[in-house]
C-alpha cells in the first residue's frame, strides 16, 4: 500500500474524438490491508457481491446530474456481470456529500455493503467535466483503488463504463469489458424480403447508431483490432462481397478484387490482414488478403466449403469450419495455411468457430439433434462444454477479457412470420444470461476490443 | 409455376400443371401482373422468354434435401425442361438463385446455397447451355420463399431458382 501515495499517470484514447483524459490514481488513506475483498469469476456460480454506489455529488446543477447518471451506469454495467449486486439507493444512510469525503464505514456496514464506491464531480475551467472516484473495502475500511478523469461534458458514460473497467479489475483481477461497443445487424420487415442495416452501439445498448441504409442486404461484421474499422458482407455491388467500412469517415470499400462470392471476412489480430472465402464453381476456399498490397494469398483449396475463418489472438493459427470430412467440423490450420487439424470430433455439425481473446478455448455453434448449441472447446479440441441450447442460437463473439460471449437467438417463425431474434449474453461459466436490449431485431453481435 | 393468385384462367393452368409433359405456353401480347385482377379484362399471357413463361414451361425452381446439393431426379427433368426453354430463347440470361432452409449457420448456408446453384449451372450447361448464359448468386438463408419454421416451408427454401436477367 506504501507506493499508492505517488501519482501514476496514462493517456487514454478515446475512440473517434480525439478526447484526452489524464488519469491520476488517487493517494488513498487509511489503516494497512486485511483479507481482500475479492471475486473468483473462475469458479462456477459466484454470489454476487453487495456493493453501494450512491451518485456521485457535485456543486452546480450539471454536476450533480452528472454524477447521478455516472453512479447509475457503474451500478447498472456491474450488476448485468453478474458479479455484483447493487444495493438499492434508498435504504443509504449516509448521505454522501462534497464535504464529507471519508465513508463512515459503520453505516455501509449496517446496510450489509462489501464494497462502497465513492466519487465526485466538478466542472474545471475550460468547461471539462473531472470525474473522480474511490471504491472501498468497507468491512477492512480501506481504499482499494481510486482514478480522477477529465473529460468532455458529453464523454460522461464513457467514463462511467471506465469506472466500472476498474472496479470490476479491482475485485477480479481480470480486465473488464464495459468500455466496448458492439457492431451488429438490425433487423426489420417481412422474413422473406428482411431489411438488414450495420448498427453499432455501447456494450450497455445506449449510443445506438445505424452505419448503414438498409438499401443493401448485410451480414456478419467484424471490428478491427482498434475497432475504427469494420468488415462484413454486403449484396451493394448485386453480388455478394466482402467490404470495408471505416466507422470515422463512414466510407466503405470492397476487399479485393475477387471473381465470386466472398464472404466470412475477419481481421487478422494485427489489423493488417483480412481472412475470407472465396466462393468458386461450388466450393470454397479461404485467402488471406494483405490490406497494404490487396494481394491475396489462397490458404486451402479444397473441394468442399470451407469457411467461418478466426485468427488465433497470436496470429499464427487459424480455426475455420470445413465440410472436407462429410459433414460441418472445425479445424485448425497455420495461418498461412497447411498442417490442417479437425478438432471437434462431437456428435453433430460444429460452425462459427471464434478463438477467445485469451487464447485458451475456441466458442462455436454446435447443430445437433435439431437444436442448435453456443459451445467452448480447447484449440485442441478437448473439453468441450455447451454454454446455452435453442431452436435457434448461432454466431457466438468474445468479451475482450475473454470472460463473456454474446450470440444471437431466433425464435421459431410462425406461417405467419412473427418470430423474434435477439442478442443475448452469457458467461464462460455457463450462468448469467442476459437479453442484451435492442429497439428493434438484432443478429451477428460482433464485440469490439478495449476502446482504451 | 404460377405464384400469383389466379384469375379465370385458373382451372386451366392447374390442368396445365397437372400434365407431366411440359405445357405449350400460349404465344401472345402483353400480359402480366395486374391484368387478371378483380373484374379484370382479357387474357394473361406469359410474355415469350419473360420469368412467367419460364416458370409456366418448365418450372423456375428445384427443390434439394437438407444439407445436400445433389440434384433429384425430379430436378432433373424440371432442369431438362428449362434448357429446353433456354434453347428456345437463345438470347435470353439467367441467374441462378441458390437458396437455404435456416437450420445451419449463416456462412456455411451462403457456400451452401452456392453450392446449390453451382450444381443447378452444371446441368445446363452438360445439356448445352454455353456459360456465359448464366450466373449464379447464393442467398444463404437470408431470402425464405415461404415463412415459418416448419418442415413444409424449410423443403420450399431449400432451393436454387433460375431467374431471367
Amino acid at each position: 500500500m506504501k507506493n499508492r501515495g505517488h501519482l501514476m499517470k496514462r493517456s487514454c484514447r478515446i475512440l473517434a474524438s480525439a478526447i484526452f483524459a489524464a488519469l491520476v490514481m488517487l493517494p488513498c488513506s487509511g489503516p494497512s490491508v486485511r483479507a481482500e475483498l475479492r471475486i473468483d469469476i473462475t469458479s462456477g456460480k459466484v454470489e454476487p457481491m453487495p456493493i453501494a454506489i450512491p451518485a456521485f455529488p457535485g456543486g452546480a446543477a450539471n454536476e450533480t446530474q452528472a454524477g447521478r447518471e455516472i453512479a447509475g451506469v457503474v451500478s447498472a454495467d456491474l450488476e448485468r456481470s453478474g458479479l455484483f449486486r447493487p444495493i438499492d439507493p434508498r435504504s443509504f444512510i449516509q448521505n454522501v456529500s462534497l464535504d464529507e469525503s471519508q465513508p463512515r464505514f459503520p453505516d455501509w456496514r449496517q446496510i450489509n455493503a462489501q464494497a462502497l464506491v465513492t466519487g465526485s464531480v466538478k466542472t474545471q475551467g475550460d468547461g471539462r467535466l473531472r470525474v473522480e472516484f474511490r471504491l472501498w473495502d468497507v468491512l477492512a475500511e480501506q481504499q482499494l483503488t481510486g482514478y480522477g478523469y477529465t473529460t468532455t461534458q458529453q464523454n460522461w458514460r464513457r467514463i462511467a463504463h471506465i469506472i466500472a473497467d476498474e472496479i470490476y479489475k479491482r475485485i477480479t483481477g481480470e480486465e473488464g469489458y464495459f468500455d466496448t461497443r458492439i457492431v451488429y445487424v438490425a433487423e426489420s420487415g417481412p422474413a422473406e424480403k428482411r431489411v438488414k442495416r450495420l448498427a453499432i452501439m455501447d456494450q450497455d445498448g445506449a449510443n445506438n447508431r445505424f452505419l448503414t441504409d438498409g438499401r443493401a442486404l448485410v451480414l456478419t461484421p467484424r471490428f478491427s483490432p482498434t475497432a475504427q474499422e469494420i468488415t462484413y458482407l454486403s449484396y451493394g455491388s448485386g453480388a455478394p462481397r466482402v467490404y470495408l467500412f471505416n466507422i470515422d469517415t463512414g466510407q466503405q470499400e470492397v476487399v479485393g478484387d475477387f471473381p465470386g462470392m466472398t464472404f466470412a471476412p475477419r481481421f487478422s489480430p494485427d489489423g493488417n490482414r483480412v481472412v475470407l472465402s472465396r466462393a468458386e464453381n461450388g466450393v470454397s476456399n479461404l485467402f488471406a488478403l494483405d490490406l497494404r498490397t490487396r494481394r491475396p494469398v489462397r490458404l486451402t483449396d479444397s473441394q468442399a466449403i470451407d469457411t467461418s475463418p478466426c485468427f488465433s489472438p497470436d496470429g499464427s493459427k487459424i480455426v475455420f469450419n470445413s465440410d472436407r470430412g462429410g459433414s460441418q467440423q472445425l479445424y485448425v490450420m497455420n495461418s498461412e495455411g497447411g498442417e490442417v487439424k479437425r478438432i471437434s470430433f462431437g456428435s453433430g455439425k460444429y460452425g462459427t468457430p471464434v478463438w477467445s481473446p485469451r487464447g485458451d478455448l475456441i466458442a462455436f455453434t454446435k447443430i445437433d439433434g435439431g437444436s442448435f448449441f453456443i459451445g467452448v472447446m480447447r484449440p485442441d479440441g478437448s473439453a468441450e462444454r455447451l454454454l446455452t441450447r435453442d431452436f435457434l442460437v448461432e454466431g457466438p463473439t468474445w468479451a475482450p477479457n475473454g470472460r463473456s460471449l454474446m450470440y444471437f437467438r431466433q425464435s421459431p417463425t410462425d406461417s405467419r412470420g412473427h418470430g423474434s431474434t435477439r442478442l443475448y449474453s452469457i458467461d464462460l461459466t455457463g450462468s448469467n444470461q442476459r437479453e442484451v436490449v435492442t429497439s428493434q431485431d438484432a443478429s451477428d453481435p460482433a464485440w469490439s476490443p478495449l476502446l482504451r | 409455376m404460377w405464384t400469383r393468385t389466379i384469375g379465370i384462367f385458373g382451372g386451366l393452368l392447374l390442368l396445365l400443371a397437372a400434365c407431366s409433359s411440359a405445357p405449350e405456353t400460349v404465344p401472345g401480347g402483353p400480359g402480366g401482373p395486374g391484368v387478371g385482377g378483380p373484374g379484370g379484362i382479357g387474357s394473361r399471357n406469359a410474355l415469350p422468354g419473360s420469368q412467367q413463361d419460364l416458370e409456366a414451361s418448365a418450372g423456375d425452381r428445384v427443390f434439394f434435401a437438407f444439407d445436400r446439393s445433389d440434384i433429384t431426379p425430379e430436378a432433373q427433368e424440371i432442369l431438362a425442361r428449362q434448357a429446353d426453354w433456354l434453347r428456345r430463347y437463345p438470347n435470353v440470361t439467367v441467374t441462378i438463385e441458390g437458396h437455404c432452409d435456416e437450420r445451419g449457420t449463416r456462412e456455411y448456408n451462403l457456400a451452401l446455397g452456392e453450392r446449390r446453384a453451382q450444381a443447378v449451372k452444371n446441368v445446363l450447361v452438360a445439356s448445352g447451355i454455353p456459360p456465359s448464359r448464366i450466373s449464379t448468386i447464393s442467398y444463404g438463408k437470408e431470402r425464405p420463399a415461404v415463412v415459418g419454421s416448419s418442415e413444409e416451408a424449410y423443403a420450399q427454401n431449400r432451393r436454387a431458382v433460375t431467374t431471367v436477367n
